[in-house]
């Protein structure tokens, strides 16, 4: 009885999928195929605002636990809004004066049904400018002001990450003219946020206490984090987030090219995780976990830029560099440059964002998108690569140390010492993070 | 010898660990706790609803030292604890009776030093 109903039911959907074929062209499918990979995606790269939450959080102090989370929270709704009021304009609006910025399309809301690709693809960029703001909050976390914070955030969403990303992701931008080939974002999420990043930590100076200066020598302090199982789940959610961020960058669910670039995106993180763990074995005489953490996103970001255009072996050897180019950063920025980034957020973004979009220009290996220096092709496609990062850089960085020093000499940039002693949980939020626990809070 | 207990802020305590270092004092004992004396207490809020919390967290320090100590241990405890605010917290001496040191069995103010 039951294989009668069964084969009665294969038939029926044997008759419904005939009806459709009749009336689906292969263009209709595609449509579909498309609209369905670029939101999955783009819901998985939206998921990563929960990893660097969990990261961020796990890897600062209790007190700050409420702050820190509302920032990652905020960074997100604000930037959300202010992208779709003016930043899209600016990233992929008109052109104008030659690939420099976009101007139209501000308030963007069209309802007739041939607009479908519009809101497709608004979705899936609006997720990676959340991304590349979200990266800030790391390096200036347990210190900042809350309302500063989010002023910083409209800013970087509204404006200086879309024309830094419509050079280089807008069919008319400058540097996409000259071949810059920037996959998944090294350059345009990763380095803008680690530039920004960087300026937020230089204008806003060390969290109390960081750098004791003792007999005329400074003495570089840590502040371990309170929950390092979070920042674990953190980058377990990052990881699995940019399964979204590169693979869908393919902005095709049809493209072949997506199986070799999970690849080469899994083979990279892993890569990053084993050398920062190795090296820092060797050098702290320890297996360090918040390191390899690290090394981890190292590693996952130099491959973001080359994921599609290199092989696996290339993928695995970034990855190699990369884990180690984040412990090197990390005790460079920390003991050498004295500049406090509480996550690693400069050394994860901005310097392997850099490092990943150089990759490129060396072991880029697919006829027609990038020829690297190691497959014949010259220092043609590393010179482009080359110019893009100084141009990103000097766009990145000059901006947001611009904002920085506007939003602390207007508003104030950096709470009190007592509230920032007592905690930005009491001080910002007036509660607590961990209400009914007593923790230890005379660090 | 002298028992002397200390009331202290938490985010001091590493100040008042600074100055009876540079005292030479280099023996503390450290623990958690909770109470409130003339600051009361500050309010907190969760949902829009306030909350007032009474025992504020305080961290209490004891030093057992030889009267030598005693005021050199006092005054070093109120320079890393002083903020001139309500709230930085008392200070008790208590004469002490006897101090044993486990391990060897000595008493007295040697076992103190």
């Amino acid at each position: 009885m039951r294989k009668r109903i069964t084969a009665l039911l294969l038939l029926g959907l044997c008759f419904s999928f005939a009806a459709i074929a009749q009336e689906t062209t292969v263009g209709d499918v595609a449509t579909a195929v498309n609209m369905m990979w670029l939101v999955l995606t783009g819901a998985l790269v939206f998921f990563m605002q929960a990893g660097f939450a969990f990261v961020e959080t796990g890897l600062t102090r209790a007190k700050n636990a409420t702050n820190i989370l509302m920032k990652n929270l905020m960074d997100f709704c604000f930037g959300s809004i202010v992208f779709w009021m003016i930043g899209w304009g600016f990233m992929y609006g008109a052109d104008k004066f030659g690939g420099v910025i976009g101007f139209s399309d501000f308030f963007k809301g069209p309802m007739d049904a041939d607009s479908f690709s519009f809101y497709r693809d608004w979705f899936f960029q609006v997720v990676f400018a959340a991304t590349s703001a979200t990266i800030v909050s790391g390096a200036m976390a347990e210190r900042t002001q809350f309302k500063s914070y989010l002023i910083y955030t409209c800013f970087i969403s509204a404006f200086i990450y879309p024309v830094s990303g419509h050079w280089i992701w807008s069919a008319d931008g400058w540097l996409f003219k000259l071949g810059f080939h920037d996959f998944a974002g090294s350059t345009v999420v990763h380095s803008v946020g680690g530039w920004a990043a960087l300026m937020g930590a230089i204008v806003l100076g060390p969290r109390i206490g960081k750098y004791v200066k003792v007999d005329g020598k400074v003495s570089v302090k840590a502040f371990p984090g309170h929950n390092i199982g979070w920042a674990f789940l953190g980058v377990f959610i990052l990881w699995f987030g940019w399964y979204g961020f590169n693979p869908g960058s393919t902005l095709s669910g049809m493209d072949g090219a997506i199986g070799r670039v999970a690849v080469t995106t899994t083979l990279g993180g892993a890569a990053g995780a084993v050398a920062a763990l190795i090296f820092s074995w060797i050098w702290f005489k320890k297996p360090d976990a918040s390191m390899t953490l690290n090394g981890v996103l190292a590693g996952l970001v130099a491959i973001t830029a080359p994921c599609a255009v290199v092989s696996p072996g290339a993928s695995v050897v970034i990855g190699l560099i990369a884990g180690l180019l984040v412990v090197l950063a990390v005790e460079f920025i920390d003991k050498i440059l004295k500049i406090d980034d509480p996550v690693g957020a400069v050394s994860v973004h901005m310097v392997n964002g850099v490092f990943g979009t150089l990759a490129v220009g060396i072991w880029g290996n697919v006829e027609g998108k990038a020829v690297g220096l190691l497959h014949g092709g010259g220092f043609h496609q590393l010179g482009i690569q080359a110019l893009g990062v100084v141009a990103v850089g000097a766009w990145a960085g000059i901006t947001s140390l611009l904002l920085f020093l506007a939003i602390k000499a207007i508003f104030g940039l950096r709470v009190s010492a007592k509230e920032e002693l007592m905690g930005l949980d009491l001080g910002e939020h007036k509660s607590e993070a961990y209400h009914g626990f007593q923790i230890f809070t005379n660090m | 010898m002298k028992l002397i207990i200390a009331y202290v802020q938490p985010h001091k305590l590493n100040d008042v660990k600074q100055e009876l270092y540079k005292a030479e004092v280099y023996k503390i004992s450290v623990t958690n706790a909770m109470g409130c004396g003339q600051q009361k207490g500050y309010h907190e809020s969760y949902r829009g609803v306030d909350i007032e919390v009474n025992l504020l967290k305080k961290v209490r320090i004891e030093i057992a030292v030889n009267d030598a100590f005693v005021t050199p241990t006092i005054d070093a405890i109120i320079r890393g604890a002083r903020s001139g605010e309500i709230g930085d917290g008392k200070i008790f001496v208590i004469p002490l009776e006897d101090c044993i040191r486990i391990r060897t069995g000595e008493t007295g103010t040697t076992a103190i030093g």
